[in-house]
């Protein structure tokens, strides 16, 4: 791990009226690395992810990214083409509804291909190939690549919308609950492909989940909020083996274990 | 025409609609806004284009009016009579001796020169309103160039059809810059917008947008680099003048499955007929 971080968060402040979402927030990743946002329903971390990525501007403080050169960014001063072109890039975003990304009426082929298409790609060949390629990383069936979205099922929706979004080899992805809307048996399938994937790929991740069972399989370091506030971080097996704040005991005694 | 200002539209609107078009050829396939008149046809009938040859005519102009090729359809007929009666300006068929040429869904086959005007009537200026209904989102989508989407659908067109699918209103990258719909013109004319050496505009009454392509300006049919763009054509010569290398209406003659295809360039086929040229079906008058 270098010195440099990926992208770096100071201050984070924003309020919806007078609701505070986000109270002095600071994070900080590196490359490759995985950052869980773990908390209660309502505890600002939709927020977080939506302010880290550009999406939404805060009250106050900064978001610093760096790009590959090392030049450092800062995410909501950037001009929109500039913001636009790295959501489409190097950045990628995984809802947790596949359709809210995904377009239903193009096939799966195509819905694989629009980022490479976006980013100039006017090889049709290649671009199928590449589509191919990416469904079979995903474990969707290759002779599917001309089915619509809509005759797949809910865990093949979210493979597919990580492949859409891995395509192009993006550095940093911002996941919010990708296994939220899937049965135990397919979000297990699925945190092992995430963890395979973005471990060869070596890709950073700020992964949002209300589940402490997620962010122990695949987070390396873990950020808890609750009402707006960052009350514990740390790395993710101290945080949840030895929890020193009231809120964190509280959040890790709660889970059942099976 | 009494009680008329020249070319019916008032001065201020002339005005207006001139001050829109300098800002369309500054910015070629740009869509630029325009606060579009009622006008004394119907929507779809080409009011934006009438209006924007409103704009351009002037006393010494001769005018073609074109519907889908043809001098003599109700279209062509009523808007170069328009004309006529509220401009005074001459008006004509033959391609060569217009200065200003209004057309519906064709550009003649004749090459055009750089002391002429043409002026396209554009149901829907948006090539990308079928991919995204928002405006809000394909004008964002125009500002930064984000064009993935058309190639989107091009790639589905392939993945389903084996070839893109779209043989007419087929979309252009302008100046290498802007997306932009060449009007329903057939595929088979668009080679023809590229480096054009006359003054192209488009004018979407309806849908209050002006655009234009200025003269030599690059302008490219969309495609991939293994599947490249081709120009659709119905593999038969002219049924009246024997030409192979214009585009052709299907006509059907009886109800028996007689098919006769014929230049849908009228002006361009009588002419090739007055030099000479005779087709298959032309010989068979003869004979008769």
């Amino acid at each position: 791990m270098t010195d440099e971080t990926l992208l770096s968060a100071r201050k984070l402040s924003l309020s919806y009226g007078m609701l505070p979402a986000l109270v002095d927030v600071d994070v900080d990743l590196w490359p490759g690395e995985m950052l869980a946002v773990v908390g209660e329903s309502g505890s600002g971390k939709t927020t977080l992810l939506n302010v880290l990525s550009g999406r939404l501007a805060p009250d106050a403080g900064a978001v610093w990214y760096r790009d590959p050169d090392g030049h450092l960014h800062d995410v909501h001063a950037m001009p929109a083409p500039a913001l636009r072109t790295l959501h489409r890039s190097d950045w990628g975003f995984v809802h947790q509804d596949p359709r809210q990304n995904l377009r239903m009426n193009v096939t799966a082929g195509g819905n694989v291909g629009e980022r490479l298409m976006a980013q100039g790609a006017r090889h049709y060949g290649s671009i199928r190939e590449q589509a191919i390629d990416w469904l079979t990383q995903v474990e969707i069936d290759a002779g599917r690549i001309d089915d619509m979205p809509r005759t797949f099922s809910g865990g093949m929706l979210q493979r597919l919308q990580i492949a859409r979004t891995l395509v192009t080899h993006p550095r940093l992805v911002f996941m919010d609950e990708p296994t939220g809307s899937l049965d135990v048996s397919v979000q297990a399938r699925l945190l092992d492909l995430i963890r395979s994937l973005v471990t060869r790929l070596n890709i950073a991740v700020v992964l949002v989940t209300h589940d402490i069972g997620v962010a122990r399989l695949l987070a390396h370091r873990i950020i808890v909020m609750q009402r707006g506030r960052v009350v514990e971080t740390g790395l993710t097996d101290q945080v949840l083996d030895d929890p020193q704040h009231p809120y964190t005991q509280l959040l890790v005694s709660s889970v059942l274990h099976a | 025409m009494k009680g008329y200002n020249f070319a019916y539209l008032d001065e201020q609107t002339k005005r207006m609609i001139r001050r829109a078009l300098l800002k369309a050829v500054a910015i070629p396939g740009h869509q630029v806004p325009f606060g579009s008149r009622e006008m004394p046809l119907p929507y779809g009938w080409g009011t934006g284009g009438i209006q924007v040859t409103a704009s351009v005519l002037g006393a010494g102009d001769v005018l073609k009016v074109i519907d889908q090729g043809a001098d003599d359809t109700t279209n062509a007929v009523s808007i170069r009579r328009f004309f006529a009666r509220t401009a005074g300006v001459h008006t004509t068929t033959r391609t060569a001796d217009a200065t200003v040429i209004q057309t519906r869904h064709r550009i003649p086959e004749q090459t055009l020169r750089d002391d002429q005007i043409i002026v396209y009537q554009v149901p829907q200026p948006e090539p990308l309103y079928r991919l995204e209904s928002s405006r809000i989102e394909t004008r964002r989508m125009h500002a930064l160039a984000d064009y993935g989407l058309m190639h989107v659908k091009l790639y589905e067109d392939i993945a389903r059809f084996g070839q893109i699918s779209i043989s007419y209103d087929y979309p252009v990258m302008v100046n290498r810059r802007h997306l932009m719909s060449p009007s329903p013109i057939p595929a088979f004319d668009n080679p023809k917008l590229h480096r054009m050496p006359t003054l192209q505009l488009f004018g979407a009454g309806r849908e209050k947008r002006i655009y234009a392509i200025p003269p030599w300006t690059e302008v490219r049919s969309l495609d991939f680099d293994d599947h490249p763009f081709r120009p659709i054509r119905a593999p038969h010569p002219c049924g009246l003048c024997g030409a192979t290398d214009s585009y052709l209406d299907e006509v059907v003659i009886d109800d028996r499955g007689g098919r006769l295809f014929v230049c849908s360039d009228t002006d361009h086929c009588a002419e090739r007929r007055a030099a000479g040229h005779v087709g298959t079906e032309g010989l068979k008058e003869a004979a008769e």
